[in-house]
């Protein structure tokens, strides 16, 4: 057999070598171009009246969650996590905001109530907020240091380990 | 016990189509009849043993035997028998067996139809086969043991996904996986040809049958799909160009190109290299989608949980591309074809446009379905493609490809003349046009809408002028009557024929296509009861909601009542499903299905005191016709492959029995 022949077979070579990268990546793992940069600003009304915003936030570290009633179970299986990290380092300086996306209120509000959530949630009405921070799907989550910038995105649901991590590198930085 | 029992014949199995592969090679080499029986007799207990698996799985499901971790996950006590039959399909493990055991099945078929000719390329047949077979039983000895054990055992299993609980799960699956299945034939006898180098086309001749059978199952799953699609799953659509429609639907691509190339080299012995790659692509993309499916690298709603299982069966894909694409290169030189082509205007330009055509929409699927993973390695950033790339793609193409569909049959072979293109498609080409104009003065615009009816009916316009002349010729030579000699001719050239009505299947599905998606109406309202809405030619009214306890979920649906003008139509039921372990409702949805329009109702959602309900409602135009030409496709097919001596014996009885 000449080595030209061999390229027929061999063609398909890059293929599978493509195919095996697959194994290497996460199908879920979306780069988003703002990590390092500084979070897009936002100003909400809260489910239970007050008002979030990022500027009023500033100086203190944020965890920001995009969730939705009907994000299930992904949504369902991070939302203990969400509270029980906010209860934890909430003393400490931390916090935690909420925003529910592409949702009917009723299944909303019932979301809130059934985990029980103490931090502020809000709607996002016309998804301003999620388009602005390029939300691919729920839940995503933002960490969001004390200058304002994003540190880390997360796509999915949230790991205890992952949420420790993130949240301790937030509250060390300055 | 069934845990262990199961695993051990599973290993059993595995041992023996590893023997079976062995024994007919080494029996072929050495020109050992008794080692090739020995392997023969192998087959079929390699297939009695498959055979018992699935029965011990199917056994565990039946009688809910959750010291089974499968069984535990796939079905619960509570489900329908059926149901919990079906579970040997619902996921992973059970799927693989299932795979399995049709390996094993068309393997031993192939054995029992083959048992006395072919005698030097059958061992070899029958090697590929029980190879193939002893990859889905490796996997499931070392990596997906469908018989694995669950600990604790709980006292109820978590069951099949609700939207699975339907009969056309019992339907969908196992046609893709006797399509799926099925292309393995023609493609162990191509390997075999390659490997005795016998490269005539009596491959080709084994196999002819085999394909179609093959390709029929695979269409009806993919048709099957969409319906099911549509009816239940409530977004009013019925192809999503999600990943594993995709897998499905490459092959189909590939293995209708080889359908067609295959009749070249009968012809003009040309195009060998080319349909012994169309094969080995159709083979290896049924792979490919099972890959796709079970590795999780792609993002998918069909997508089976993720698992040891991806790497495994990216192995057997390299090695099929190897292996397949090793030996034609191998015997490169003794695949030179004998015939060139004439002219460009003949019908085997036609059949070789029809197969770039083919080949470029199926590479464009593919580019599309792999793309979000290319980006991430070449840019490392994720991008993904979806509907209105393909979309924008495959119309034109699709296009291009209806139109040969009107050429390739009539076109003559070798250099068509003036006389034979102005004999068969003027008229057609006139009265298309004629058609067309038409339409565009009864209002329609719009140029795509347009240009696929012309396409359309210039294809009917052939196939119909066709059956015309043949039809008319044969009755005024024969003196028979017009349905007896148009009834002898099907009979006579059924494959001809039968690909003729296929065709003419196909254009109906596209012109329910085009018109369903071209001419969508689509409607969501917030109504109150009593409040109506118009849409098309339709009111609905909203009359009130209702709640109700069903066996595995409680139902609650909106009664509306639609009107035609003034006249109640009938009475729709939209709703939505509630099952205590999922935590969003699943769409129920209602339509009043008629042949040139459905009207299609989803209850979006509903305020709990039954004040108000939001409705989506759909007007989808000529769907119907996308499922009878999958109707008229299937009836075509059928023609071309039933056995001669059935039809004989039909039309015997007909004459018997004169009207």
């Amino acid at each position: 057999m000449t080595w030209k022949k061999l390229l027929i077979p061999l063609a398909s070579v890059p293929l599978i070598l493509l195919l095996a990268y697959g194994f290497r990546t996460d199908p879920k793992a979306i780069p988003s171009p703002l990590v390092q940069k500084s979070a897009p600003d936002f100003r909400l009304k809260a489910f239970d009246g007050g008002e979030v915003s990022l500027a009023d936030l500033k100086g203190k570290p944020l965890v920001l969650n995009f969730w939705a009633s009907w994000c299930y179970p992904a949504c369902y299986e991070e939302a203990p996590l969400l509270e029980a990290t906010w209860k934890r380092f909430k003393d400490q300086g931390l916090m935690m905001v909420g925003v529910d996306i592409q949702d009917k209120e009723a299944n909303a509000r019932e979301f809130l109530q059934r985990f029980g959530f103490t931090f502020p949630n809000a709607p996002d009405p016309g998804s301003k907020v999620s388009i602005d921070y390029g939300v691919y799907g729920v839940p995503e989550t933002y960490f969001i240091d004390r200058l304002g910038r994003i540190a880390y995105k997360h796509v999915g649901a949230l790991t205890p380990a992952l949420m420790e991590a993130q949240v301790q590198s937030l509250l060390r930085g300055k | 016990m069934i845990s262990t029992l199961g695993h051990f014949v599973l290993f059993l199995a595995l041992g023996m189509s590893l023997y079976a592969a062995g024994a007919a090679v080494y029996g072929a080499r050495a020109g050992r009849e008794d080692w090739l029986a020995s392997s023969r007799n192998a087959v079929l207990v390699n297939l009695c043993l498959v055979t018992l698996a699935l029965f011990l799985l199917e056994y565990a499901l039946i009688t809910s035997d959750f010291s089974i971790r499968y069984v535990a996950n796939n079905s619960t006590r509570g489900s329908l028998t059926r149901y919990k039959v079906a579970g040997l399909w619902g996921s992973l493990e059970g799927s693989i067996l299932l795979w399995a055991w049709l390996q094993s099945l068309f393997s031993a078929l192939v054995v029992a139809r083959y048992n006395d000719r072919h005698q030097a390329v059958m061992p070899y047949v029958q090697a590929v086969l029980q190879g193939i077979c002893a990859f889905f039983l490796l996997v499931m000895t070392f990596a997906a043991n469908p018989f694995a054990p669950s600990f604790p055992v709980p006292s109820d299993g978590r069951g099949l996904n609700p939207l699975l609980e339907v009969t056309d799960m019992l339907v969908h699956p196992l046609l893709l996986y006797l399509g799926y299945v099925g292309f393995s034939v023609p493609f162990a006898f191509a390997m075999a040809a390659l490997i005795t180098g016998r490269l005539s086309d009596e491959w080709l001749k084994n196999t002819r049958r085999w394909t179609i059978v093959a390709w029929l199952f695979l269409t009806g799953g993919i048709f099957y799909g969409g319906w099911w699609s549509y009816r239940t799953l409530g977004w009013g659509g019925y192809w999503a160009w999600d990943p594993v429609e995709n897998a499905s639907f490459m092959p189909w691509l590939t293995g209708t190109a080889f359908i067609h190339s295959v009749m070249i080299q009968e012809r003009k012995r040309m195009l060998k290299v080319w349909n012994l790659v169309l094969i080995t692509l159709t083979f290896s993309l049924v792979i490919f989608g099972t890959f796709l499916t079970r590795s999780g690298i792609l993002g998918s709603v069909h997508a089976f949980a993720e698992g040891p299982v991806g790497m495994v069966f990216l192995g057997f894909l390299a090695l099929v591309l190897l292996f397949s694409l090793g030996l034609i290169a191998y015997r490169a030189d003794r695949l030179k074809g004998h015939g060139e082509l004439d002219s460009v205007i003949s019908r085997e330009s036609a059949f070789l446009l029809n197969n770039v055509v083919l080949i470029g929409i199926c590479f464009t699927v593919f580019l599309g379905t792999i793309f979000p993973l290319l980006t991430e390695a070449i840019r490392g950033t994720k991008i993904s493609v979806g509907m209105p790339y393909f979309n924008r793609v495959s119309v034109p193409l699709g296009m291009a490809l209806l139109l040969l569909m009107g050429i390739g049959p009539l076109i003559s072979w070798g250099r068509a003349s003036l006389n034979n293109l102005r004999r068969n498609f003027l008229k057609p080409v006139v009265t298309a046009a004629a058609a067309t104009a038409l339409l565009w003065a009864l209002g329609v615009r719009s140029t795509e809408a347009l240009l696929a009816f012309f396409c359309s009916f210039f294809v009917v316009g052939t196939i119909a002028l066709e059956f015309w002349t043949a039809t008319r010729a044969r009755a005024s030579t024969t003196g028979e009557g017009f349905l007896q000699a148009f009834a002898a001719l099907l009979l006579r050239s059924r494959r001809r024929y039968g690909g003729l009505i296929v065709h003419l299947g196909v254009v109906i599905a596209i012109i329910g296509i085009a018109v369903s998606s071209i001419y969508k109406v689509e409607h969501e309202v917030t109504l109150k009861p009593g409040e109506r809405v118009e849409i098309g030619p339709y009111t609905v009214q909203f009359n009130d909601l209702q709640a109700g306890e069903r066996p595995t979920h409680i139902l609650v649906w909106a009664n509306l009542t639609v009107l035609k003008g003034n006249t109640p139509l009938t009475e729709l039921h939209p709703g939505q499903r509630f099952y205590p372990n999922q935590q969003s409702p699943f769409a129920s949805v209602d339509a009043r299905y008629h042949w040139n329009q459905d009207l299609y109702t989803i209850l979006s959602t509903f305020e709990r005191d039954g004040s108000s309900a939001t409705i989506k409602v759909l007007i989808n135009p000529m769907m119907a016709w996308i499922w009878i030409g999958g109707g008229v496709i299937l009836l075509g097919v059928l023609v071309a492959v039933l056995p001669e001596r059935h039809l004989a014996m039909l039309t015997a009885r007909a004459k018997a029995q004169p009207a």
